[in-house]
């Protein structure tokens, strides 16, 4: 979805598009490390047990 | 151009590279750590979640908090390959996260120049991510005593935010009383201070929490240099090159 609305605004791409751009990069990267270092189901947690103790996050 | 799917590409790259170094760091120095913590589980009095005063106290505000470790029912990878491979999945896949967000606060502020500010940033996030939320919740084993999940779950959040901004208050906008500001937001987590167990009592041997922290402090310190280093890099061939005709970059 990112790619379609970036792809249309062609090479001139102004300071609102790059911040756009830029907040939806910086959202994906913090959903995903949400995701795998913090969510509370089991499977993920359980999945990424000795990752969640080794990165120091919050576990059990 | 596309900015958006350079950062990804820029970030991917990275962070595949700092995952698999990483994964290979904590199969020897953090790991066996974790494995060997894990035979003291349900020696102590404390089990294997929470400190027994906090599973007693939450008890009835999360049903589910007994059952949250891997004793329970829901699936878990078996010992050995498997599991391995997911904390493999977990360091790539969250190595690439990280690179997203050093990619877009870095371009925020005018873009990484070459390898060497790479490390720069990468000391920032060690510092954001693994610094200072381990001042006040240091890395844990299995088997030890903690406070609430959801509790340290948003002191941790809180401080690594309120570090970040304080940092990016000190590096970005010269004034000395904006950067005293910048200061005072890394210091106020530390003051209202982590959440903490009712004891800290653990079958956990001293000494093996001591290499722990060690273990996880250095190793962390590396991902995140390596994760700077190769964004920097990476940015210079591939963002680098394609943003130079509108100049929109550093």
């Amino acid at each position: 979805m990112m790619n379609t609305v970036s792809a249309s605004l062609g090479a001139g791409t102004s300071t609102a598009s790059r911040a756009i751009q830029l907040g939806a990069v910086a959202l994906l990267g913090l959903f995903v490390v949400g995701f795998v270092g913090f969510s509370h189901a089991e499977i993920v947690h359980n999945a990424g047990h000795d990752y969640r103790h080794s990165m120091a996050f919050p576990c059990h | 151009m596309n900015l958006f799917r350079n950062a990804v590409f820029t970030a991917a790259i990275a962070g595949l590279f700092a995952g698999l170094v990483m994964t290979a760091l904590q199969t020897y120095a953090t790991v066996p750590l974790i494995l060997q913590a894990e035979t003291f589980e349900g020696a102590g009095m404390t089990g294997h979640d929470h400190g027994s005063a906090a599973v007693a106290a939450e008890a009835e505000s999360e049903p589910t908090a007994a059952a949250h470790g891997h004793g329970g029912e829901a699936w878990a990878p078996a010992d050995g390959f498997e599991r391995f491979a997911f904390t493999a999945l977990a360091n790539i896949v969250t190595g690439i996260g990280f690179a997203l967000v050093l990619v877009a606060a870095s371009e925020f502020a005018g873009g990484i120049a070459g390898w060497r500010q790479g490390v720069f940033w990468g000391f920032a996030g060690f510092a954001i991510f693994t610094l200072a939320p381990g001042l006040g919740l240091p890395p844990e084993l299995p088997a030890m005593p903690a406070a609430d999940l959801m509790d340290r779950q948003v002191w941790w959040l809180g401080t690594v935010a309120a570090t970040a901004a304080g940092l990016a208050l000190i590096a970005f906008r010269g004034t000395a009383v904006i950067s005293l500001i910048g200061v005072a937001l890394i210091v106020v987590p530390h003051v209202l201070g982590a959440p903490q167990p009712a004891s800290h009592e653990s079958p956990v041997p001293a000494e093996l929490h001591r290499q722990f922290v060690v273990a996880v402090t250095v190793t962390n310190l590396i991902f995140w240099v390596l994760l700077g280093g190769v964004v920097g890099m990476v940015r210079q061939h591939f963002i680098g090159a394609a943003a130079n005709p509108s100049k929109s970059f550093a």
